[in-house]
């Protein structure tokens, strides 16, 4: 009885999928769908070397330091950092004293009202708090910046390649996908899946920071710092977490083995 | 407990029988995975995985409590606390880390658990009880890991919730009044998002409680085996501990491996990177996936395209989609063949292989791109699953020839070991004078 | 036993050590397994404990500035320092005098005003308004609040009486209302904590 009634919704669920397999086989042939422009236009991102990439990564507080500058001079203008607080910093090396002095120095103020009064004022950073939000009313959504490399597939490479990939569209390239082309107000950027990116190119030219430790600023350096620095504040666990996990994992595969030598030891006369 | 042979409870230490009189706890745990519970000697590392779910289970249920210590289920706060207990809070990354792997883990090990009851016909006669009250313990499985996804309110949370409680709206005529009821409001929002924590933290202790019965169900014909035969005597059995105690804890070695092994070097290999972006209801991502162990249904789902006869596709999919669990209900009546383990039953032995296959093939469909070309992939692999179970499974028990079985557990483990001078001193099921 | 195992008394040396070397080899793996399992869960129980600690957040040092210019003397307001209430007074002569008359010996917590304000501003009284005794909220540093017989402050909820200098005079409080760390930043201006 069981089996009858199965077999009936089988059949029924059958006939209903080989009825739309026909119709999308027939689609296929009938009404093929053109390849998009971002489908073939896109690029996937580079490969980045950072020595926070791979099982033992650790954190790179010499360019974290740099990509904290190049965050506060060409980033933080449009996008906020809003999960990370400035005491925070002291973990990518800044002394206290330092921590301070850049919170107490912070261009964006926090807001502050006045219980009794309702009214509104501003007060300096103090290392205690988070980075204050950016409001950009430009066109575009500049997002927050502190889970970036997590909130993107292939999160650091996707923000260097980014940062260095605004490219020209040429006149082939326009003649093959003229839906392709870029409205007003946006950028051409191969490395960002739309394709047209309302975020004018931030890293113009090279040389525009100058960092604090000498190193040489270029477009590719800044970027590749700034995402070591964004790596950082989005896992600013990671050094503890791969040191925490190499221990761990060491400890169990000893206390495997152990088990599985008690395992086999009083298995070892019982046909099995 | 259902084998006279079985050992009884003689307690030495004063303190254990001074226990033991008042309350037959310690008997109740000797008789239940003690020396007094005979098992099968020849299980294979299959049977490993009931122990390693409720680990799995029990892990999560301590990283969940700890992390509802610190979690906010507020729509305007709650993305914001899980980053609070991910950078502030004492080993926050760890145990959220934890919770979030321990629940791909947990279903990894059910699934590998379903398969072997599916391949070594534990869900026959007498056992069809363990069978549906683990089929429930899945189901509540599903329902708990989805509203868990939701809590954290990031895009692949909001976007998740609108599309699973979006089918009910394929319902005709109650269907939207009771998605507006399920979800408090039109869209999701804080009142869903409350709900769904409170349930999520309800659910898991239902599912313990499955769980007992589940395991208490089992306790009374015992254990299956690999050759599907039933016990005959003492010799085709060892006690629980310490020989099965031994195994589950290098099985539990092992798992912790893997466990960590994701934990502390790809905590986010599982995941979704849109769940690390703030829920926003006026912006949809590229692609709407739900974690990996839904993949397959969701490709169930989004196979049905076009209408046929009078049911709108939307509604097909949906149906098909449950369709696809609760058949399992039914199988032990599907699967009539009198012979258990798949090892002596060549031609069903087959068509589960191509089951697994086309489970993965759904798997990946369920998370690729819905070109033309996966959409025909899909749909031939759905095909697959519902002619499996509901047309192929009954006509394959009624037709197909199965190899001898051999006559006890005991035969089969010692023809495994070539006989040899053992095979003398065993008469079938004749126990020997000692 | 059932015989389809080898009994392990045959004797016939199944292992190195022949039968005895199997039980210790099998006793010590399962004793060595079983005690990496415990140090493991102690392991485990390192964070779960640990998580309950006051957060990063909480720990942050966090000071409060405070600006005394609009406190009048015989004036006290109320603020907050680490979410608990904080009572700073501007003590007057009087209130001074009477401090300073009492015998520290007498006192249940004994400790001269001097000892609880800073050099060259004993007028200012900066205490948590938190009794010692159960935790209520003290009256007697808001505008018309009752202050005890002692001048102070007076605790409604068992009858704690502190004096002018905040100390513990009678009733069932141990100690005298508890000074935080602080320090003046300028002459008119004090930072917390």
């Amino acid at each position: 009885m069981v089996r009858y009634i199965a077999g009936l919704v089988g059949v029924g669920f059958v006939a209903a999928l080989l009825f739309a397999l026909v119709g999308s086989i027939s689609g296929l042939f009938n009404d093929p769908q053109p390849e998009s422009a971002a489908a073939t236009l896109y690029k996937h991102p580079k490969e980045l070397e950072l020595e926070s990439n791979g099982f033992m990564g650790k954190i790179d507080v010499a360019a974290a330091q740099r990509g904290f500058q190049v965050y506060k001079e060409v980033c933080s203008n449009c996008h906020s950092l809003k999960h990370v607080t400035f005491r925070d910093l002291r973990k990518i090396g800044y002394t206290e004293a330092e921590v301070k002095k850049i919170a107490a120095d912070w261009g964006t103020k926090q807001q502050v009202q006045d219980p009794k009064t309702g009214d509104r004022s501003e007060r300096a950073n103090v290392p205690a708090d988070h980075f204050p939000a950016v409001y950009y009313p430009g066109q575009g959504n500049p997002p927050d910046l502190s889970l970036i490399t997590k909130a993107r597939h292939d999160g650091p490479a996707y923000v260097y390649s980014l940062l260095t990939g605004y490219a020209e569209q040429t006149p082939e390239l326009l003649a093959k996908h003229p839906d392709a082309k870029t409205p007003d107000g946006l950028y051409y950027n191969p490395y960002f899946p739309n394709l047209n990116i309302a975020m004018p190119p931030p890293l113009a030219q090279d040389g525009q920071v100058t960092y604090a430790d000498g190193t040489k600023s270029t477009v590719a350096q800044n970027a590749k710092d700034v995402a070591a620095f964004l790596v950082w504040t989005a896992e600013p666990e990671l050094n503890e977490r791969h040191g925490l996990g190499l221990a761990v994992l060491g400890f169990l595969l000893v206390a495997t083995l152990l088990a599985y030598g008690a395992y086999q030891s009083i298995w070892r006369n019982v046909k099995h | 407990m259902s084998f006279p042979w079985a050992k009884h409870y003689e307690p030495k230490a004063p303190l254990m029988k001074w226990v033991d009189e008042r309350l037959p706890l310690p008997r109740f745990v000797y008789n239940a995975v003690g020396a007094g519970y005979p098992v099968p000697r020849n299980l294979n590392y299959f049977w490993n995985f009931g122990v390693l779910a409720g680990v799995a289970l029990m892990c999560q249920i301590v990283t969940g409590i700890v992390l509802a210590m610190h979690y906010a289920a507020n729509g305007a706060i709650a993305f914001d606390s899980v980053e609070h207990i991910m950078r502030d809070v004492n080993f926050g990354w760890l145990i959220r880390y934890a919770h979030a792997n321990g629940a791909s883990m947990f279903l990894l090990v059910v699934y590998i658990h379903i398969g072997r009851g599916l391949y070594y016909g534990s869900y026959k006669a007498p056992r069809e009880m363990i069978w549906l009250l683990g089929v429930v313990i899945f189901l509540l499985m599903m329902a708990t890991a989805f509203m868990g996804y939701v809590l954290p309110w990031g895009q692949m949370s909001f976007w998740g919730a609108q599309v699973i409680t979006g089918f009910f709206s394929a319902i005709p005529l109650v269907g939207e009044p009771i998605r507006v009821w399920l979800l408090g409001g039109y869209a999701p929002d804080d009142a869903a998002l409350n709900r769904f924590f409170s349930l999520h933290y309800l659910l898991p202790f239902v599912t313990l409680g499955v769980i007992i019965l589940h395991v208490w169900a089992l306790h009374i014909p015992g254990s299956n085996n690999p050759t599907g035969v039933e016990v005959k005597g003492e010799q085709d059995t060892v006690p629980f501990h310490p020989y099965y105690t031994a195994k589950d804890g290098f099985g539990i070695g092992v798992f912790m491996l893997i466990y960590c092994a994701f934990i502390f070097f790809m905590p986010n290999a599982l995941g979704h990177p849109d769940n690390y972006i703030p829920a926003n209801p006026l912006s949809t991502p590229a692609h709407i996936v739900p974690e990996w162990y839904f993949l397959p249904f969701y490709a169930i789902l989004k196979s049905f395209t076009f209408n046929f006869l009078w049911i709108d596709a939307k509604l097909w999919g949906v149906l098909a989609m449950f369709g696809s669990i609760l058949l399992l209900f039914f199988l032990p009546w599907l699967d009539t063949s009198p012979v258990r383990s798949a090892n002596y039953r060549p031609t069903y032995r087959i068509f589960l292989i191509v089951l697994l296959i086309d489970v993965l093939v759904l798997g990946y469909v369920g998370g690729a791109e819905p070109t033309a070309r996966n959409v025909i992939i899909g749909q031939i692999a759905s095909i697959y699953y519902f002619a499996h179970f509901l047309i192929i499974l009954p006509i394959v028990a009624a037709t197909e020839r199965p190899r001898p079985l051999p006559n006890s557990i005991t035969e089969a483990v010692l023809g495994k070991h070539g006989g040899g001078h053992a095979s003398g001193a065993i008469a079938g099921s004749a126990l020997p004078a000692e | 036993m059932a015989s389809v195992d080898t009994p392990i008394a045959a004797g016939d040396g199944t292992g190195p050590h022949g039968a005895e070397g199997d039980y210790r080899r099998r006793d010590f793996l399962s004793i060595a397994a079983v005690a990496f399992g415990g140090i493991g869960v102690a392991g485990v129980l390192v964070p779960l404990v640990s998580q309950m600690a006051p957060s990063a957040d909480v720990l942050a040092d966090s000071t409060t500035e405070l600006d005394l210019s609009a406190i009048a003397p015989g004036q006290a307001i109320k603020s907050t320092f680490r979410k608990q209430p904080l009572f700073v007074r501007n003590l007057t002569p009087e209130e001074i005098a009477e401090a300073n008359k009492v015998p520290v010996s007498s006192l249940r917590d004994p400790e001269t005003l001097a000892q609880r304000t800073k050099e060259g501003h004993s007028n200012w009284l900066v205490t948590l308004g938190v009794c010692t005794h159960l935790g209520c909220v003290p009256l007697g540093a808001g505008e018309g609040e009752v202050k005890g017989e002692y001048g102070g402050y007076f605790c409604p909820c068992h009858g704690s009486v502190y004096d002018t200098a905040a100390r513990i005079r009678k009733g069932p409080a141990p100690k005298n209302l508890t000074v935080p760390p602080y320090k003046f930043s300028t002459p008119t201006t004090i930072v917390i904590g």
